[in-house]
């Protein structure tokens, strides 16, 4: 029997995304994730000129709203919405909010969805989130010692060091120059610039990772609004277009060691959906919760085959003013991590460089953006990953 | 490359006692899978009987077909260590204790990849292993990569010691030392490096065969221990109990009757004292400093081993009682690891078929000789097992019981 011809998929139409919000990042508050999610909210009527009233639909992501979800949030916020979704897949969480909210607004189930996320961070929160963090990291990973994913990273970054010839120094670039692009960005936690010396003399936390290549978890939040560009427009609000977008959970589940993530599957497809080649694009925001994640990212979604990324970076300078600007805020290495809201960080920083809204690191002429997500090491590999294409409008 | 332990320095009895710290405990139900074989020294893995697809970590449907006809079997453990890394931080406080520490990435060559420790003898990724599991000191199963050649042992590892109960440079204290057992018992630790050896004995005028070359024994104290003694067991634990790391109750009241074949409760009264108050006795007056010890210095109080019997399981009718007394020590004693878990020290419960002694004369063999018994309460103890059953009669009547336990208590009932 003849295989079907895959089906193209619809593109956004006049679907848009807007509104970029961030609420400041603190290290510690003893505030709860509801007061950083109601400020992203507060943000996002705000910044759009509607009232609460208008938004109609709600996706919000968070690992410290619990024992709530997106439906307490109604209650607690206020809200009435007609569209409501919880999105529990960490650093992909943005990606997916996005394609969720925008098929809601092209169908009509929703006119103005706000994209939340946020967590609170007490001194006890870390331990506490990765000690239940997931059944198969609960039974298999954790009792071995290790607090958080650090170990499961480690086990990737090494193997993929030595099959690919990777160096400190590579991932190292990388840092620095997010680094550099984060000292433009007042809301970044890090104000300090980072050498190349610095990152390879820091302490080792699990071999070959040192300390700056992990994030610094905090308290904060990020959001988004995603509606008809006609209402944007109406509003005056400025705007992105959405591209094209891609989703995948549990990819290559039988590779030893994960070295790619789903978007190797669907690349083809989302810039076949956007219309676009990979040298079209103007910036990149990546997931970065270690920098050979970056790197993954770079080699999956199309920028270098598979391997050639040691090769890439070498290459390449990453700064906003450089060859490939990446993580143009200076990233969650150089802002910080709130919680989930570490994967809408590069969205709504994409949507500032697209809409003339990041005075001081603002990527010349960008016209085109790239917003990759990666989350949920569930046991030994992050299991979800989603890019999204955004333009200027 | 690991090293025996040498014999470590005089502890400074100023400094504060460390309390002891478990590795995480938690582990869903369809993980306790691993668990329950690795007590028995076991690596066992889920196993997809529909599709033959190898489950790592453990699950409630094959990720392969779905199917929920999963069952636990015994695997090498063969496999390439694909990555390590060394953790040099961790939020555990057990593993903060003892950082930095080799964490391993191993590719089985059944499938699945799986989080191990590194015996300090492994060489660098990539390179061959064989995975075991193995009861860490929560007593909940961790796998453990080690070399594929050879025969590395975690008590060489001074970072994997603590998984083991290792009697090297320990203090442990024998409850009857004069039985054949025991004696065989106190002749094996004193080959396997126990420091100093508190042998119990219940009846000092009574002569034993054997046992004047058990006194003659550089590592050998002979103490006073009559487990029907409640006044005695306290005295002595006043004097030594908050030196013993290891005890082992191989105090054993055995006769030869059902129900039947006596009138009067005196016989059997006679075999709960010993065999079931008597540990009820021991274990109210030591278990608590054991306890408190269960991290003190590089010899920690670590293991509590009780000589059950196979006859605890399924009860053996002609020696009726005797099995009842057993059961009811086992049960004692489940309830003695549930205490004594949270301070890390681990009970062992050896149910060993008939011992070839006088009580057993008229069993026909297969018969555990003592030495072979006290070997195997020896292994146990450099192991990181719980349960243990040694010899060829305890193993098959122990895969009877778990096959079918009705059909072997008719089988041992006639």
């Amino acid at each position: 029997m003849a295989e079907a011809a895959p089906r193209t998929r619809s593109g956004y139409g006049d679907v848009v995304i807007a509104a970029p919000v961030t609420v400041p990042y603190v290290r510690y508050s003893i505030r709860g994730a509801h007061w950083f999610l109601a400020r992203a909210l507060a943000g996002l009527i705000d910044a759009a000129g509607i009232t609460k009233d208008d938004v109609d639909g709600l996706c919000v992501s968070s690992f410290t709203l619990a024992p709530d979800s997106a439906v307490g949030l109604t209650q607690h916020l206020g809200l009435c919405p007609r569209w409501l979704d919880h999105i529990p897949m960490g650093g992909a969480s943005a990606v997916v909010a996005l394609r969720r909210a925008a098929r809601a607004v092209q169908c009509g189930d929703a006119e103005i969805v706000a994209c939340i996320a946020g967590d609170t961070n007490h001194t006890d929160s870390f331990r506490l989130n990765t000690a239940t963090f997931s059944q198969f990291a609960r039974d298999a990973v954790y009792p071995y010692g290790s607090g958080g994913p650090n170990a499961s990273f480690a086990f990737l970054t090494a193997y993929y060091m030595r099959q690919y010839g990777a160096t400190a120094a590579d991932f190292g670039k990388i840092c620095v120059a997010q680094r550099a692009n984060a000292l433009a960005n007042p809301q970044a936690l890090f104000k300090k610039k980072l050498s190349l010396d610095e990152y390879l003399n820091a302490r080792m936390i699990a071999d070959p990772i040192r300390l700056f290549d992990c994030v610094m978890p905090c308290a904060g939040a990020e959001g988004f609004l995603v509606m008809r560009g006609e209402r944007a427009r109406a509003l005056g609000l400025a705007h992105a277009k959405i591209l094209g977008t891609i989703e995948r959970h549990n990819a290559f589940a039988a590779d030893p060691v994960q070295v790619r993530g789903g978007w190797a599957l669907d690349c083809g497809d989302l810039y076949a959906q956007a219309g676009i080649e990979p040298r079209d694009v103007d910036f990149v925001e990546t997931y970065d919760d270690y920098p050979v994640i970056s790197v993954m990212q770079i080699e999956d979604l199309g920028f270098c085959a598979k391997g050639e990324g040691p090769d890439f970076v070498r290459r390449h300078t990453f700064e906003v003013g450089g060859s490939f600007p990446l993580n143009t805020s200076g990233g969650q290495l150089s802002v910080g991590q709130a919680g989930v809201a570490g994967g809408h960080l590069g969205m709504v920083e994409a949507i500032r460089q697209l809409t003339g809204a990041a005075p001081g690191r603002a990527v010349a002429d960008a016209k085109i953006g790239l917003v990759s997500g990666f989350g949920m090491i569930n046991y030994d590999r992050g299991l979800c990953s989603g890019a999204a294409i955004l333009a200027a409008a | 490359m690991s090293a025996p332990p040498t014999r470590p320095k005089r502890k400074n009895p100023v400094l504060r006692a460390q309390a002891p710290t478990l590795p995480p405990a938690v582990r869903s139900r369809v993980a306790l899978g691993l668990t329950a074989a690795a007590a028995i020294g076991r690596l066992e893995l889920q196993v997809c009987r529909d599709c033959g697809a190898v489950q790592y970590p453990p699950r409630e449907a094959c990720h392969r077909c779905l199917s929920e006809r999963l069952a636990w079997r015994a695997q090498d453990g063969a496999g390439e260590l694909v990555s390590e890394t060394v953790l040099r931080h961790s939020q555990e406080l057990f593993f903060r204790e003892r950082a930095p520490w080799r964490l391993g990435l191993v590719r089985l060559d059944a499938g699945p990849s799986v989080v191990t420790h590194v015996h300090a003898d492994c060489a660098a990724a990539p390179s061959r292993v064989r995975v075991s599991a193995g009861l860490d000191r929560a007593g909940q199963a961790v796998l453990l990569a080690k070399p594929e050649a050879g025969d590395a042992d975690p008590a060489d590892d001074p970072k994997l010691r603590d998984m083991t109960c290792d009697p090297r440079f320990r203090k442990v204290l024998v409850s009857d030392g004069k039985s054949a057992v025991g004696q065989e018992v106190v002749k094996a630790l004193a080959a396997s490096g126990a420091d100093l050896i508190w042998v119990g004995v219940a009846e000092p005028w009574k002569q034993a065969p054997g046992f004047e070359a058990i006194r003659a024994l550089p590592q050998v104290t002979v103490v006073p221990l009559d487990l029907t003694n409640s006044r005695g067991v306290r005295d002595l634990a006043g004097e030594i109990g908050a030196k013993v790391d290891i005890l082992i109750n191989t105090a054993d009241h055995h006769r030869t009757a059902g129900i039947a074949a006596r009138s009067g409760i005196e016989l059997a009264r006679a075999e709960m004292d010993v065999n079931y108050f008597g540990l009820l006795r021991l274990a109210q007056e030591f278990a608590p400093v054991m306890r408190a010890r269960g991290a003190d210095g590089a010899s920690s109080a670590v293991a509590w081993v009780n000589l059950l019997s196979i006859f605890a399981l399924t009860n053996f009718p002609p020696h009726g009682t005797y099995s009842a007394s057993k059961a009811a020590a086992a049960s004692l004693a489940q309830c003695l690891r549930a205490e004594m878990r949270p301070a890390g020290v681990r009970v062992v419960n050896v149910y060993p078929g008939p011992i070839d002694d006088e009580w057993n004369q008229l069993l026909l063999p297969p018969k555990i000789a003592p030495a072979a018994l006290a070997g195997a309460i020896v292994k146990a103890l450099q192991g990181s097992v719980e349960d243990v059953y040694p010899g060829d009669v305890a193993q098959e009547w122990l895969a009877r019981w778990r096959d079918n336990p009705k059909a072997l208590e008719r089988e041992v009932g006639g």
